[in-house]
């Protein structure tokens, strides 16, 4: 107990508050505030336009591609399907895709790739590998291996057994988790343009920079709003299969 | 199920003609999308920039090894000011959401339309990300651990309050009314009757957002809001790669202890 008493003492003297700057920026603060009440989509409309455009197609497109390279993967990360030697590999690659927060992993490929959406699009996919991956694996593993086990009785090759006796166990789970990766991946769309690579991001960066909060608010709430409107879709398309 | 009959005999198809014709143009029209949003990215990419790309990844990785150590010395303050940003986020996180999640959960809320208050407040919080609200908390903080501290708080109070509301209507009434059948008043009621049935979800919770946010507070120093972030950004903007590929073991490292530290934690309570 005490000695979270001094852990809180030190870290609060870490955190370092400059008066005068704070002083300074409390009436953008309020500004910003205000903008919220009275947000401005016109001026910018173009541009909020392209962007929300460029990050939807950016979702669906790194979603449909990370979630056919996360099934392999997950077969492979799920003990009671895989070799070990295939076993390791597969959770060393969700280990690190995980590990890394997007935004970092897209400053790579922006260097890798340059600036724009292709770069943001490699990004979404790798980390939606990653948290599939790992979740499917986990899905897999829990399967019944009696059905398995039927159908590799009967001689069914490999791909047979995963189609016949694995696919119908999984689906519905698998779809559920798609459609909450669709989720995050428009929520990170959102933010890895910060870093240059594309969306609606790169939109509000370049408001947040020009210090025009009134268009920084109205994109924020578009973002609200979709995101409010993806969760409701997903949660709705998710209770129907499951 | 659907038979069709062919030369006498039965044949059993998972799908009325006409189901399967919907479920086939529902994957066309869902294929079309995704071609169509596909050229969207496609036209706003400049596909020179792609020629030369493992030319640049082989470059960068060589250039990435060997870590500069010696960098090191340097990045120690930062990566206590990610993990304070980190605990006392979470902290205040904490602090706000819980009285929030008893107002949100409905067998505890006090009035219907201050749940309703509560629960947008929650989604609020939810709906933006962590770097966005360091983006405003810099405007209005400078940049430094404080915006840091704060945009983790605002991110993380809508996560806790969310899943401990739904914890908290998912508890069993038969204490909750037996305690107030001896007559306990409602702080009794909340104390012996409500808390000790969520408690164990309450720290898992917790514990579980401050291992999100060592992730995240690495990050919102890209934005200036102190930690490590801070040197990341510098040297991918130097082009120091050596010193980029130590900060990024500093990093995995930093998230495989927390994540361990979250499920040694998580374990031992539920």
């Amino acid at each position: 107990m005490s000695g979270s008493v001094v852990y809180l003492y030190f870290a609060l003297t870490t955190i370092g508050l400059d008066p005068e700057r704070i002083a300074s920026g409390i009436p953008r603060g309020i500004e910003f505030l205000r903008g919220f009440f009275w947000p401005d989509f016109w001026t910018r409309r173009s541009d909020i336009l392209t962007g929300v455009i460029e990050s939807l197609s950016m979702t669906l497109v790194s979603t449909v591609v990370g979630v056919a390279l996360s099934i392999p993967v997950a077969i492979g990360a799920a003990r009671n399907f895989s070799h070990p030697v295939v076993y390791g590999i597969c959770r060393g690659i969700i280990t690190i895709t995980r590990t890394f927060p997007e935004v970092m992993i897209a400053i790579f490929f922006v260097v890798m790739l340059g600036f724009g959406p292709f770069a943001g699009v490699v990004t979404l996919v790798i980390a939606t590998v990653g948290f599939l991956g790992k979740l499917l694996a986990e899905e897999i593993e829990n399967c019944s291996m009696e059905q398995i086990e039927a159908i590799r009785a009967t001689g069914a090759s490999l791909p047979k057994v995963i189609i016949f006796g694995l696919a119908p166990q999984v689906f519905p789970r698998l779809v559920g988790l798609s459609m909450y990766r669709l989720d995050i991946n428009f929520r990170e769309s959102a933010i890895i343009g910060v870093v240059g690579a594309g969306g609606i991001g790169a939109t509000l960066n370049t408001t947040f920079s020009r210090y025009e909060f009134s268009s920084a608010a109205a994109i924020l709430l578009i973002i609200i709003g979709i995101v409010l409107l993806t969760e409701n879709i997903s949660g709705f398309i998710r209770k129907r299969l499951i | 199920m659907p038979v069709t009959d062919e030369k006498n005999l039965k044949v059993w198809q998972r799908r009325t003609p006409t189901a399967k014709l919907l479920h086939w143009a529902g994957w066309c029209i869902f294929l079309v999308l995704v071609l169509l949003c596909w050229r969207q990215v496609s036209e706003q990419t400049l596909w020179v920039f792609l020629t030369d790309a493992h030319k640049q990844a082989w470059d960068m990785g060589g250039r990435m090894i060997p870590p500069r150590w010696s960098y090191m010395g340097s990045l120690w303050i930062p990566l206590w000011d990610t993990l304070n940003i980190a605990t006392l986020g979470t902290l205040a996180a904490v602090v706000l959401g819980t009285p929030l999640a008893f107002l949100a959960a409905r067998n505890t809320s006090p009035h219907p339309v201050i749940r309703q208050v509560a629960l947008f407040l929650i989604v609020a919080s939810r709906s933006i990300n962590t770097l966005i609200w360091a983006i405003l908390f810099v405007v209005v903080f400078g940049p430094g651990v404080m915006a840091g501290v704060l945009a983790i708080t605002m991110r993380s109070v809508g996560f806790i309050g969310k899943l401990l509301y739904e914890s908290i209507e998912e508890i069993s009434n038969s204490p909750v009314e037996a305690i107030r059948a001896v007559g306990g008043s409602p702080p009794q009621v909340l104390t012996y009757g409500i808390v000790p049935q969520v408690l164990p979800a309450f720290v898992g919770i917790s514990v579980f957002r401050w291992d999100i946010n060592i992730r995240e507070s690495t990050i919102v120093g890209l934005v200036g809001a102190g930690g490590i972030g801070l040197q990341l950004d510098a040297s991918v903007n130097a082009l120091l790669w050596s010193q980029v590929s130590l900060i990024l073991l500093l990093v995995f490292t930093l998230v495989l202890f927390s994540e361990w530290l979250s499920a040694v934690i998580r374990k031992s309570v539920t």
